[in-house]
């Protein structure tokens, strides 16, 4: 009796997911698998020959500049992720325990709105903030503060790092507002009854209950971070390479694409190692169900 | 039930309402006599506009269970977390064993509190919610990990200490946070409203283990409850407050048997009124002619006041102040009148039946509430069936 009406369901079921299955198999699975398989085919000249080598991995371990550069894209990423959420946390405690509750969607309407300009934009933006007759050099040499515009703010780390810090800001600040905003407030009150500093109640009772969401914004600006292009080529003005700029270079300037895809496969190991080892250090804070 | 020869042959044996069953009188006497713990003078808060505690007088006396009672904004979670700190007051003074509490901030002030949620830290252990405030402790891990099991051990938890709060039922929960605010021994225990998330049988045996701990720890408890038969259960004395105010504070028998004003009887248990008029007043009684029931004389004591001017002089009577028999059975209650039923809810224990009383001109009054205890043997009268009610004067209230 109730086995066809199963398969019914079953293939209503099926149905449903199938355009999305579809979509992600065209455009996330083959994508990557096809990029798998060129990591391991040999480079001619103008054309990948398709014979099987781990020649493209080896080379990619033992290039020093392999190393210097992925090492500099952990470091960016790595800064810009504390940068990122050490300052979004404020942001979002503010946003959660001092905002009105009714003005609480106002507040992450204005946090969003870096977001209705493209992020190219917003790179060139920060270009005319820190450039050579940008805005910061423009007003201190007009009080009078300085004779010469400061060659140090653009095309180095900082300004890449600065400038990924203000492009991810609303991706951390979500996460942990949501974390903090689902705190029970008789949770806080708890800990000051049983004696405790609002100081040392923060630390004891609010800070690991928003761990959940520290945790995802972490992720969420270093993942994407690591493999930023447009910065690097920008900002940091093409002089200081990051690993997707290394990518770019290999696929295109020099054709190799079998080498370009051994160094994206062996980025997104070390990402995913990283960030699985990131995970097993927090991971009693995320059992905690509230 | 005025001589002891118709107390015997009355069917349901009624408890008298001055007489302390639960508590014992020992007891009674110590607790008038101790000092006071809290002390509440001309307490007022707002918020903004909202009036919300409209001067809060108040001794809560050391080792006494304590209950604020009263409907939802009637400002009695307001007062508990006044008294916690969780709350500044507008005016007045709050002191907490003699020592004046407007400086102290919530993590100073000699209390603990259980919230209504239980408050229970989802990413500790059972173990480390109870040990919570014990950072400061200057005693060794040892005898820290010591306290925290005999704790355990005192709300009937023993060997849960490793479990993860977020795996307890609700009534464990309300045992974890009874024992980690128990722990730090306050001097004052705070609950709002513990058992309000229970089930009414988790319930009914939570007021019991409570009661009993009360008497073991020798604590002051501070209760907040809207609900009055939790209150006249576990308290020694209760605060009936309406509107910010204290309308009431009285033992549970005296809150019961003699409410002071008619919305405390209203409120308390289930009260019946009939209009009356007063015939004639001196020093000595009230004569009174009241719907149903007849002239009564009453007592100087056995008035209250009725806050609603307008709605003129009520007669109140508790449903088992009053019985009835199916007409044609003798019986010898001292004022005895007709009815009609109209209607019957059966308990089990009791039966509730809802009676039309004969008036003189041949109508009938608005329906009372009269319980029954039920006998085996006897049985239940059915909706229409006309019935003997008997009642003694010395039984009702005016509310004028």
């Amino acid at each position: 009796m109730s086995a066809p009406r199963f398969d019914a369901e079953a293939r209503q079921g099926l149905a449903m997911v199938s355009p999305p299955l579809i979509y992600a198999i065209l455009l996330l699975a083959a994508p990557l698998l096809t990029i798998l398989a060129y990591s391991f085919f040999k480079d001619g000249y103008l054309e990948v020959i398709r014979e099987f080598t781990l020649e493209n991995y080896r080379a990619v371990w033992t290039d020093p500049v392999f190393h210097k550069i992925m090492l500099r894209s952990l470091g960016v990423a790595v800064a810009v992720t504390l940068a990122t959420v050490l300052l979004a946390f404020p942001v979002a405690y503010f946003l959660s325990f001092v905002v009105k509750p009714e003005r609480k969607a106002l507040w992450i309407f204005l946090i969003t709105i870096p977001f209705w300009t493209s992020y190219l934009i917003r790179v060139f933006l920060w270009k005319v903030i820190l450039g050579h007759n940008g805005v910061i050099n423009s007003s201190l040499t007009g009080l009078g503060l300085i004779d010469e515009p400061l060659g140090f703010l653009l095309f180095n780390v900082q300004a890449m790092v600065i400038t990924l810090a203000h492009a991810y800001a609303p991706f951390a600040i979500l996460p942990i507002y949501v974390a903090l905003e689902k705190i029970d407030r008789s949770l806080l009150e708890a800990g000051r009854d049983l004696g405790e500093s609002r100081l040392m109640t923060f630390w004891r009772v609010t800070l690991p209950l928003a761990m959940p969401g520290v945790i995802a914004a972490t992720l969420i600006v270093f993942i994407p971070t690591i493999g930023d292009y447009v910065t690097p080529e920008l900002i940091g003005g093409g002089k200081i390479p990051m690993i997707a700029n290394m990518v770019q270079a290999n696929m295109l300037a020099l054709d190799n694409k079998p080498m370009g895809s051994a160094l994206a496969i062996t980025a997104m190991l070390i990402v995913t190692v990283v960030s699985l080892i990131f995970l097993f250090f927090n991971r009693r804070f995320l059992r905690v169900q509230q | 039930m005025n001589d002891s020869n118709t107390a015997a042959r009355q069917p349901d044996v009624r408890p008298a309402p001055m007489q302390r069953n639960a508590k014992s009188a020992n007891r009674y006497g110590e607790l008038q006599a101790a000092r006071p713990m809290i002390e509440c003078r001309e307490v007022h808060k707002y918020y903004g506009d909202y009036h919300a505690l409209r001067g809060i007088d108040l001794d809560i006396r050391e080792g006494e269970f304590f209950s604020l009672l009263g409907p939802s904004g009637c400002g009695k979670t307001t007062l508990l977390r006044t008294i916690a700190g969780f709350e500044d007051i507008s005016s007045g003074v709050v002191l907490i064993d003699d020592k004046d509490m407007a400086a102290v901030p919530a993590n100073k002030r000699p209390t603990n509190m259980v919230f209504q949620s239980y408050a229970i830290f989802p990413h500790l252990t059972v173990a480390e919610n109870v040990a919570f405030g014990l950072r400061r402790d200057p005693r060794s891990k040892s005898e820290k990990a010591a306290a925290v099991d005999e704790a355990l051990k005192m709300v009937g938890l023993t060997g849960y200490g490793n479990r993860a709060a977020h795996a307890l039922s609700g009534g464990q929960r309300q045992r974890v946070a009874l024992a980690r605010a128990l722990i730090l021994k306050p001097k004052v225990l705070l609950l709002d409203e513990p058992l309000s998330a229970l089930d009414r049988k988790m319930r009914e045996q939570m007021q019991v283990e409570l009661i009993k701990l009360q008497r073991q720890v020798g604590i002051t408890f501070v209760l907040v409850t809207h609900d009055q038969e939790e209150a006249l259960v576990m308290s020694d004395r209760i605060a009936v407050m309406f509107e910010g105010q204290i309308a009431q504070l009285d033992e549970p028998e005296s809150l019961y048997a003699r409410p002071v004003t008619r919305r405390v009887a209203d409120f308390i248990g289930v009260m019946n009124f009939l209009p009356a008029t007063i015939l004639s007043e001196d020093g000595e009684v009230i004569r009174v002619d009241v719907e149903g029931l007849g002239e009564i004389e009453l007592a100087h004591s056995q008035v209250a006041r009725n806050e609603d001017p307008d709605a003129g002089p009520m007669i109140g009577f508790r449903p088992e102040a009053v019985s009835i028999f199916p007409a044609g059975q003798s019986q010898t209650a001292p004022r005895q009148n007709g009815g009609t039923i109209d209607e019957v809810v059966y308990y089990g224990d009791m039966t509730y039946y809802d009676v039309r009383l004969d008036e003189e001109d041949g109508t009938q009054s608005k329906p009372v509430r009269i319980s029954m205890r039920n006998v085996y043997g006897r049985d239940v009268s059915c909706v229409g069936d006309r019935g003997v009610i008997g009642w003694a004067p010395s039984s009702l209230i005016l509310f004028r």
